[in-house]
């Protein structure tokens, strides 16, 4: 057995949205460097189902499209937290590791990785040139923080 | 003069995309008029045109992030019919039907555990801090983890059959792209025991839901309807392929056995001015009166048997309570989408010991054709893919009837029968009521992203406004 943190990156968005697809971006290059430890999934959105594979992970890094956080990206520590509703299309990271601790006694620490976007509003499948910068530099940002082999990002030196 | 208070609800809460309520009161908090709105704009069928033909299974699955599957497979079908395909491979249909069962099983569990639980166990009044899924896993753990679960098997056959969880590929114009693996079939065949047992539980939990609340649910934005679905062509339950059948409330048949393909002979589209979303109809019996309901109590109604075994006991069983005659209580939705979870379990299994699932015939081709027409049944109901193309492949005309387009009058029909029974004359609005309002609406299932044909969200309010047309009051419910 080894002592290498077990994380799960889940990227969600609409790539066909433009950049609303970053999440899931992220995800497609993470998944293509087949990194140590690192379980990827992608979907439009979260779902209460994500909250079974959570509860096999040690970390849980959300991946997003942000359309006013900071460029390149933002990442934030989050914590379970029980929302009054759900529908199937607005599951919030925190409601799913909600779910796990509940339902799945998951002890995962969890992040929010919100990456820049700056085109949303048109069916397209492509991201725009300043989103492509984002996500470059949000997967280096992932890929040395994987390969860290740390549990925390700032206990890591980020 | 009389004046004239207006309530909206919105956003409705637990259903798919984004409505409203309006409830029209006179000055003596009497209903005048109660309308379910749809208030996202639609423009898929103008964006779509000018696309290459082949890409519209992949593409229409941005409709939805909820039933992407069922957008893939009415398309494929309509593409199927471009390309010459008369009859698609056995195991490409296999494929299809494994990626449709897998769907609507795991959207009607969403629906059941996650959406309506919490009102039919703890009451529509209950407090709304206590009536939600929150509460349902502290009170009931085991049947939340069942949920989800059951959830997450649907949504993995869904990937292992169309290959990946966003914008699938699997089902193509005139087959599919991949069979199942053994492998694949190995890892489903291990849970579908456990899955098949707690849908059959699920199931008793509605059926024994509805027969101790018979009281509330026989009058319970109950009303008569004709129902719309396809069946076999012996009559059975089909979800996937059949013709179309349409009864009316007492069980007579309207049309039977029509052909998908000409749709445009018995069904019409209505547009009011109030809502983005269309009314269809029956033209046979006129816009008045040629509404009709589609979904799981539809299918019900509408099926002479459904052949597998746990889901027939339990259709005898449900028409058994109308003495055969077709159920139209609105909250026996319930009861019928669960019939159709069992149902969805055994045909999964049915189809994973079947070896064409690992056969490798999976596409064929015939005499290219300039229009197409796709119906598979969705997890809401009934839904119409239809389009045009020209001698550059490229997409001429699109029109989409969707599930919830087809239940449009019926959820507002709905929706102005509680407002009547449970607002009416009250002197004071309270959030129980209004609840009450969206457990109407919710029966339904509705997808209203769908429905507009819009990306993705889906909030509903609640205004009250005089006569005059002035806002008094806002209820509204952030998700």
């Amino acid at each position: 057995m080894s002592d290498w943190p077990r994380i799960l990156l889940i990227g969600y968005g609409n790539p066909g949205r433009l950049d609303d697809g970053l999440g899931p971006a992220l995800s497609a290059k993470v998944d293509d460097a087949s990194l140590k430890g690192v379980t990827v999934d992608s979907d439009y959105q979260l779902t209460v189902e994500d909250a079974c594979d959570v509860s096999g992970h040690d970390i849980v890094i959300f991946a997003d499209a942000s359309v006013r956080g900071k460029a390149p990206f933002f990442i934030e520590e989050i914590s379970p937290q029980s929302p009054m509703s759900i529908s199937t299309h607005s599951v919030t990271p925190e409601a799913v590791l909600y779910f796990a601790e509940q339902m799945f006694n998951s002890k995962a620490r969890a992040y929010v990785l919100g990456i820049r976007g700056y085109e949303f509003n048109r069916y397209e499948e492509r991201l725009s040139e300043g989103a492509k910068r984002n996500l470059e530099e949000a997967f280096q940002f992932i890929r040395k923080f994987v390969q860290s082999g740390n549990l925390h990002f700032n206990e890591a030196g980020f | 003069m009389a004046k004239t208070k207006v309530i909206e609800i919105e956003p409705v809460t637990r259903v798919e995309g984004h409505g409203k309520v309006s409830i029209h009161l006179d000055d003596h908090n009497n209903v005048k008029v109660a309308r379910l709105h749809i208030v996202e704009f639609r423009g898929f069928e103008r964006f779509i045109k000018g696309r290459p033909f082949w890409e519209v299974p992949v593409i229409v699955q941005r409709l939805c992030g909820i039933c992407p599957v069922s957008h893939q497979l009415a398309a494929a079908k309509a593409m199927d019919i471009i390309v010459g395909a008369k009859k698609i491979t056995p195991t490409a249909e296999k494929v299809r039907r494994l990626m449709n069962y897998g769907q609507i099983f795991q959207s009607h569990v969403l629906h059941f555990f996650h959406l309506c639980s919490p009102d039919l166990l703890f009451g529509f009044d209950a407090d709304p801090k206590k009536r939600n899924i929150f509460e349902v896993i502290k009170k009931m753990p085991d049947l939340a983890v069942q949920g989800v679960m059951m959830r997450k098997y649907g949504q993995e056959i869904i990937r292992a059959t169309s290959g990946k969880k966003i914008h699938g590929t699997g089902a193509v114009p005139g087959g599919v792209n991949k069979n199942l693996s053994v492998e694949e079939r190995d890892f489903f065949l291990k849970d579908i025991e456990k899955m098949k047992k707690w849908a059959h539980d699920a199931l008793n939990i509605a059926k024994n839901y509805t027969l101790e609340h018979l009281d509330m649910i026989e009058t319970f934005a109950a009303f008569n309807s004709s129902h719309l679905s396809l069946v076999r062509e012996d009559g059975a339950l089909d979800l996937y392929h059949g013709n179309l059948r349409a009864i009316d409330a007492g069980g007579n048949i309207i049309f039977d056995q029509v052909d998908y393909r000409t749709y445009n002979d018995y069904i019409m589209e209505e547009v009011r001015s109030w809502s983005y979303n269309k009314f269809p109809f029956i033209k046979s019996r006129g816009h008045i009166d040629g509404w009709y309901r589609v979904g799981p109590l539809s299918r019900m109604n509408t099926s002479g048997f459904i052949d597998t075994p746990a889901a027939q006991k339990a259709l005898e069983e449900f028409k058994g309570l109308t003495n055969g005659k077709p159920n139209n209580m609105s909250l026996a939705y319930h009861w019928a989408r669960m019939i159709e979870t069992v149902y969805c379990a055994e045909k999964i299994e049915e189809l994973l010991h079947d070896p064409d699932l690992q056969g490798t015939d999976l596409m064929v081709r015939g005499d290219r054709a300039e229009e197409g027409i796709g119906l598979v049944e969705a997890p809401r109901g009934t839904l119409f893919h239809h389009y045009r193309v020209n001698e550059n492949d490229q997409i001429t005309y699109c029109n989409l009837i969707v599930s919830s387009t087809n239940n449009n009058e019926a959820m507002n029909r709905a929706v102005t029968k509680v407002a009547h029974d449970h607002i009416s004359g009250k002197p004071k609005v309270t959030e129980g009521m209004l609840n009450h309002v969206e457990v109407a609406v919710r029966s339904y299932d509705p997808c209203l992203s769908c429905a507009t044909h819009a990306l993705g969200q889906m909030p509903l309010v609640l205004d009250l406004y005089d006569a005059e047309g002035v806002l008094l009051e806002t209820k509204s419910k952030n998700l």
